[in-house]
């Protein structure tokens, strides 16, 4: 910390010092109301994202993965409160988002978000670098300054601005559409960026190189992602941990190589053997899931994966497991990690079950 | 999809609720004493206010309007200021005579309509495509009450093979006929060129979809082509059937007019000019409800015939 | 953030300029000869009323009683004279002012209200929006004729009353078209994403939202011109909109109904003016809808 800047100033860059998370989530909860009936009352809900909690620590890569509908956008979307929560609380680098000490507006300039449809995320009205200056001069830059900071950027996304700056968006390829994104959110030069399935829409080729930018972007601007995708091979080659969510829920947390090659969670199992891999020792013989998930209205009671889980027991129906350590910075909500549990695979622990 | 049906009724409660209020208002945004054009111009004072209280216009507007409104769903639109008669007998009566030449209107509408759209979906992109585009334009921009006065020039001040104007004897079932004819015809133009649009664009869809495709190549005739069509067609063309005929009941008034028909519009008119505004309020109030409620009926229908449509 | 501004300023190297929306619009709609037909019929019927005092060869609301009704191609009278004995041409010359000007107000005056409101609603959502559009459902209800009649003959004739009457028949449907395109607008990404960088409302409708859902409400509203002018003729012509002796189409098509019998054809002239003008304005709009409707 510099001595003398005021304790509380948000623009500071690192406030809480490197051990604070620069992100920290409690508790994240929302329900979408389904009205129905002749006279429209809210008659059910579905649990879109029901109770996450989660960290993102400085300068690191989270990746967030599950299949769709499992909460994955929505979490992304709640977090910079496009839709109101229905419970939770968010900090960031320590400070409460919405508390005097942290505005939603300056807690949105640090935090930015780049989502999949490149099309749809730019505006067809305005010129590729309108598009970019726009956040900035949202947050009082002068329009000269701004417009200079977007060319700036699209020549760091790899787009000539002399060439691209007075574009339309139809004009432009999905990938480099999605480089005009990048640059949009970084224009207000934020600490955290949230790729909301960021690169899921584009060509093999083109994927990887925006990936490529994307993780040389992450070092020079000094950046941390939160990295959304149904993608495993993907995730696994930016992340540094990975989070896979189940129905709302998180399932397994941890560092990336770990919970690729010893997943505790049977949901993340399934979801690793489905996936496409050349590698003949990573094919695994565990049955690829079957079906679609549960209905989110009502989620099967006890663990939510337990309808589909190729190790479900009696107690997995009646005991909703919690999330739980399962080796260094590892966790997984499955009651075979939970000891003392009543299932039958679970360690015989000093524990107490949950 | 009978939820689907219950709210549509809820839903249509607060509308007509609305559109009784906007028919009650339509008396005070009028300008100047309501009871100007019963009152002498000499009454005194005291007569005013005795008259005043007999209209119940004395009292604030809430209470009129709900006292109003009870006395409506009783069947009980007020008296006519300049005839003394009771409005309601006096609507339904009018809208007996509109119902007559709307619903023969949408009749010739809808067939030559139907006819003209499904040819033009059916070759589409051909010259009889083109024609019938441009005949539906025509229909759409054609002024009805002009049309009305250019097919009495042609039928009756010229070639004098029909009545101009009026409602006939109606003892003699072919006078009434023939004094029907003309209003029904001007009138049928309004829904042709809409029916003709909406069914070329349902025919031209659905032949371009995949099962008519597939039909085609297991070696369907044209007839059984056809079938198809029509099942696939009919209940948006019935429903924009339907539509049409509550437009035609509420925009007759021109035409009635111009023919001299003594139907809703015809009321209308003297009710504006005799500044008769119970008369006014309740004729409106009648054809709006029609309205309304025509919506709602086709709107019903048109899911009961058609399963396909998702409703949330 | 100084030297990533010094490196562009230092290079201020002139960008590629592509051609705004409306450019592209504009082009299509030249290539389209029925669009540019009718709306070369539209500008010249413009002109005419611009003009009038010196393309009318005579007085339009000077009359003899000698030569009322004068037959089309009478000397001096190209087409005829009316029943007080005015001349049709020039009537039918100084007609366009009040027609033109009472079909189209109401539709310009209902754009910008009902684009408000529908606006407001659509961007709004949620119980707001509801109560909005409810209310407007309620005007909806009304069949336009019979909401257009009601309301001038309760506010009484005269040309405001009648231009007030069509443009409350107008904003509703306006608004619910406005309401339309402003909620899929608002569910795009990219008002997501100004929502993300910390824009307010009105700066996100008015940098985002009002210029991608303006082209479509205003092509809605061209298509009303068409009917705009048929209803608002058609109140002159029940006597509720423009006042004699001033020349309009439907005041003449009425005050001339009674000579039928006299002049057929003369008594149908102004009609034919009515529908002249609707036909153009209808083939216009479906012209800019095919223009502008094209996937970018």
């Amino acid at each position: 910390m510099i001595i003398g800047a005021p304790a509380h100033d948000p623009f500071e860059r690192d406030r809480g010092g490197p051990a604070t998370p620069l992100l920290t989530v409690k508790g994240l909860l929302k329900h979408f109301p389904i009205r129905g009936g002749a006279l429209g009352r809210v008659q059910a809900h579905v649990r879109a994202v029901d109770g996450v909690d989660f960290e993102v620590m400085k300068g690191e890569t989270l990746g967030v993965v599950g299949e769709s509908g499992c909460g994955k956008s929505t979490t992304a979307r709640l977090l910079l409160s496009l839709i109101d929560p229905t419970a939770g609380e968010v900090f960031f680098d320590g400070m409460k988002v919405g508390s005097p000490e942290l505005s939603l507006k300056e807690f949105r300039r640090q935090t930015q978000m780049v989502f999949q449809d490149s099309y749809s995320s730019l505006n067809p009205r305005l010129t590729i670098e309108a598009s970019i200056a726009f956040a900035p001069q949202v947050h009082g830059v002068p329009k000269r300054e701004a417009v200079a900071r977007a060319r700036d950027l699209l020549a760091r996304v790899g787009l000539d601005p002399v060439r691209f700056a007075g574009r339309y968006p139809h004009e432009l390829s999905g990938g480099q559409r999605q480089r005009v994104n990048i640059a949009r959110a970084l224009a207000l030069q934020p600490r955290l960026v949230l790729l909301d399935e960021a690169v899921s829409a584009l060509d093999k080729s083109v994927e990887a190189q925006v990936l490529n930018l994307l993780m040389d972007l992450k070092d020079e601007f000094g950046l941390t992602y939160l990295f959304i995708s149904h993608d495993l091979n993907v995730v696994r080659f930016i992340s540094d941990r990975v989070m896979v969510m189940y129905l709302g829920q998180v399932a397994e947390i941890g560092p990336s190589d770990v919970v690729f090659d010893r997943a505790c969670h049977p949901y993340t199992t399934a979801l690793l053997s489905s996936m496409p891999s050349i590698d003949p020792d990573h094919r695994t013989m565990e049955a690829p899931l079957a079906g679609d998930p549960p209905n989110p209205i009502n989620p099967p009671s006890g663990c939510r994966f337990h309808t589909r889980c190729s190790f479900v027991e009696q107690v997995c129906s009646s005991v909703q497991p919690r999330l739980t350590e399962a080796g260094p910075q590892h966790e997984a909500a499955c009651l075979m990690v939970v000891p003392g549990s009543g299932h039958s695979k679970a360690p015989v622990g000093t524990g107490v079950a949950a | 999809m009978l939820v689907y049906l219950a709210r549509r009724v809820v839903y249509t409660i607060p509308i007509l609720l609305g559109v009784s209020l906007v028919c009650f208002a339509l008396v005070h945004i009028a300008p100047g004493d309501p009871l100007v054009s019963v009152l002498p111009p000499d009454a005194s004072a005291e007569l005013q206010a005795q008259l005043r209280a007999l209209y119940g216009f004395d009292q604030p507007y809430i209470v009129q309007f709900l006292r109003w409104l009870g006395r409506a769903l009783q069947g009980d639109l007020g008296t006519s200021i300049a005839s003394g008669r009771s409005v309601t007998t006096e609507v339904v009566t009018a809208v007996g005579y509109t119902l007559r030449i709307a619903v023969l209107a949408t009749l010739i509408g809808f067939f030559f309509g139907s006819l003209f759209g499904f040819v033009a979906g059916y070759y589409r992109g051909s010259a009889m495509d083109r024609i019938a585009s441009f005949v539906s334009v025509l229909g759409v921009s054609v002024p009805h009450y002009w049309l009305g006065m250019v097919l009495v020039i042609i039928f009756a001040a010229i070639l004098g093979w029909l009545p101009p104007t009026g409602k006939g004897d109606e003892s003699s079932l072919w006078e009434s006929f023939r004094h029907m004819i003309l209003p029904a015809v001007t009138m049928s133009v309004i829904p042709m060129g809409i029916v003709a649009r909406t069914v070329r664009a349902l025919v031209a869809d659905i032949l371009s979809q995949e099962f008519v495709v597939g039909l085609r190549a297991k070696g369907l005739t044209d007839a059984g082509i056809f079938r198809h069509v029509v099942k696939n067609a009919a209940p948006t063309a019935l429903a924009v059937m339907g539509l049409q005929l509550g437009y035609l009941l509420g925009g007759s008034i021109l035409i009635e007019t111009v023919f001299s028909w003594p139907g809703t519009g015809f009321v209308l008119n003297n009710a504006i000019f005799q500044r008769d505004l119970p008369l006014l309020q309740g004729t409106i109030l009648v054809l709006a409800l029609f309205f309304v409620i025509l919506n709602l009926l086709v709107d019903m229908l048109q899911t009961a015939l058609d399963p396909r449509i998702q409703r949330s | 953030m100084a030297a990533l501004a010094q490196h562009t300023l230092a290079a201020p190297a002139p960008a590629e300029k592509a051609d705004g929306y409306w450019i592209g619009v504009w082009r299509r709609l030249r290539r389209d000869p029925v669009a540019m037909v009718a709306l070369a019929v539209i500008v010249a019927l413009i002109l005419m009323a611009i003009l009038a005092p010196y393309l009318a060869p005579a007085d339009p609301l000077r009359g003899q009683s000698l030569r009322r009704l004068r037959p089309i191609g009478t000397a001096g009278f190209p087409l005829g004279t009316d029943e007080l004995g005015r001349d049709m041409l020039s009537r039918l010359i100084w007609g366009a002012r009040l027609s033109l000007f009472m079909g189209i107000t109401p539709v310009i005056l209902a754009f910008f209200v009902g684009s408000a409101i529908g606006i407001t609603a659509g961007y709004a959502g949620g119980r707001v929006g509801t109560v909005i559009m409810r209310t407007i459902d309620v005007f909806y209800a009304f069949p336009s004729v019979l909401l257009a009649v009601a309301l001038s003959g309760a506010l009484g004739s005269g040309t405001g009353n009648a231009l007030v009457s069509l443009t409350v028949v107008f904003v509703p449907q306006i608004a619910r078209v406005a309401e339309a395109v402003t909620t899929q607008v608002r569910q795009r990404d990219y008002v997501e994403a100004a929502r993300a960088s910390g824009a307010g409302p009105v700066t996100i409708v008015r940098v985002h939202v009002l210029g991608n859902v303006l082209g479509p409400i205003f092509v809605y509203a061209t298509s009303l011109i068409s009917v705009s002018m048929i209803l608002a003729s058609g109140l002159s012509f029940l006597g509720l909109g423009v006042q004699p002796p001033n020349p309009e189409w439907g005041l003449m098509l009425n005050t001339l109904r009674t000579a039928i019998y006299v002049q057929p054809w003369l008594a149908a002239l102004p009609g034919v003016m009515i529908f002249f003008t609707s036909i153009a304005f209808n083939l216009l709009a479906d012209g800019l809808r095919n223009a502008m409707d094209v996937k970018q």
